[in-house]
C-alpha cells in the first residue's frame, strides 16, 4: 500500500495549522497595538491604519508560505510518481 | 477534483508555443486599459466631468501617496506606481468576472511583476545616486551587513510575489471550493471578501515597491 498520498494530506494539514498560529497571534498583538495608538491619538488614525495594513499583510505572508508549501505538497508533490 | 493552482490551463497553441489562460487574460486587460486610457485623455478640461474626476481622484491619491512615503517629487514615479497599481488591481478584480480567472492567481504573473519591481528599484536608486553611490549603500552600516544585504534583495522580491499569489490564489481557491459545495448565493459573501482583499493587495504591492525604491534612491534609511 502506498502511504504517500495520506502522509501528504497529513502534512498539508499540519503545515498550514500550525503555520497558521504565528502569524494569528502576531496580527492579534498588532491591531490591538494600533487600537490602543488611534484610541490615544484620534488624529493619526490614517497614518496608523494605513501602517497596520502593511504591517498586517507582512505577518500574513508568513501564513501564506505555509499555505504554499501545503500546496507543493498536495498538488506538485515531487516524491509522488 | 480541483485542477492544481499551480498550473495554468492551456488554451491554443501558436507553433511551438502553449498559450495559456492567464496570458491571454493579462493581454486582455492591457489591451482595456489602453483602451480606457487613451479614451480618457483624448479630451482632457479644465472643468472635469464625471469620468475625469474620478481618473483624477485616482491618479492624485496615489501621487499624494508617493510623495507622502518618499518625501520627495512623485513626478519620476507616478507612472511606474500608479501603472502598477491600476493594473494589479483590475487584475484583482476580475475574479468577479465569470469565466475569467485573475492573471495574478499564477505564479508567473506574479513572478514578473516582481521582477520588474525588482530591476526599477535598481534603475531608480542608481538614477538618482550614481551607480558608486548606489552600490557603496549595500556595505552600510558595516561591510559585515553586505551578504545579508545582498540576500535581502533576492528575499524580499521572492516574499513580494508569494504574497500576491498566495492570497489572490486562496481567494479564487476557496470561492471555487465554496461554489462546488453550494452554488447558489453562498459565495457571495466570499467574493466581497475577494473584492477587498484583491484592492489591499494591490494598495499592498505598490507601497511595497514604493518603500524599496524609496530604499534605494536614500529618503528610506535602509533597515
Amino acid at each position: 500500500m502506498n502511504y504517500l498520498p495520506h502522509v501528504s494530506i497529513l502534512a498539508a494539514a499540519f503545515a498550514v495549522g500550525m503555520g497558521a498560529i504565528g502569524p494569528a497571534l502576531a496580527e492579534g498583538r498588532s491591531v490591538a497595538a494600533a487600537m490602543d495608538a488611534i484610541a490615544r491619538q484620534p488624529d493619526a488614525a490614517g497614518v496608523i491604519s494605513r501602517t497596520l495594513f502593511v504591517g498586517l499583510a507582512m505577518i500574513e505572508t508568513m501564513a501564506i508560505y505555509a499555505l504554499v508549501i501545503a500546496l507543493l505538497v498536495l498538488f506538485a508533490n515531487p516524491f509522488v510518481h | 477534483m480541483i485542477a492544481s493552482p499551480l498550473t495554468a490551463e492551456v488554451l491554443f497553441r501558436l507553433g511551438p508555443v502553449p498559450i495559456t489562460m492567464p496570458v491571454v487574460v493579462t493581454w486582455g486587460l492591457m489591451a482595456v486599459l489602453t483602451l480606457i486610457s487613451v479614451l480618457a485623455t483624448r479630451k482632457l478640461r479644465l472643468d472635469p466631468g464625471a469620468g475625469q474626476a474620478a481618473l483624477e481622484l485616482l491618479i492624485f491619491s496615489v501621487q499624494g501617496q508617493i510623495r507622502e512615503t518618499l518625501q520627495a517629487d512623485p513626478a519620476p514615479y507616478l507612472p511606474f506606481l500608479a501603472t502598477l497599481f491600476i493594473f494589479i488591481a483590475s487584475a484583482n478584480l476580475l475574479s468577479l468576472v465569470p469565466g475569467v480567472e485573475p492573471p495574478t492567481a499564477h505564479l508567473e504573473t506574479d513572478a514578473a511583476l516582481a521582477i520588474i519591481v525588482f530591476f526599477a528599484v535598481h534603475y531608480f536608486g542608481v538614477r538618482v545616486r550614481g551607480l558608486a553611490g548606489y552600490l557603496a549603500d549595500f556595505a552600510k552600516p558595516t561591510w559585515i551587513m553586505l551578504p545579508l544585504n545582498l540576500l535581502s534583495e533576492v528575499t524580499r522580491t521572492f516574499s513580494l510575489m508569494v504574497r500576491l499569489f498566495g492570497n489572490i490564489m486562496s481567494g479564487v481557491f476557496v470561492i471555487g471550493v465554496v461554489l462546488s459545495l453550494v452554488g447558489l448565493l453562498v459565495p457571495i459573501p466570499f467574493m466581497a471578501l475577494e473584492l477587498l482583499t484583491g484592492l489591499i493587495q494591490a494598495y499592498i504591492f505598490t507601497v511595497l515597491a514604493m518603500v524599496f525604491i524609496g530604499g534605494a534612491v536614500g529618503q528610506i534609511r535602509r533597515k
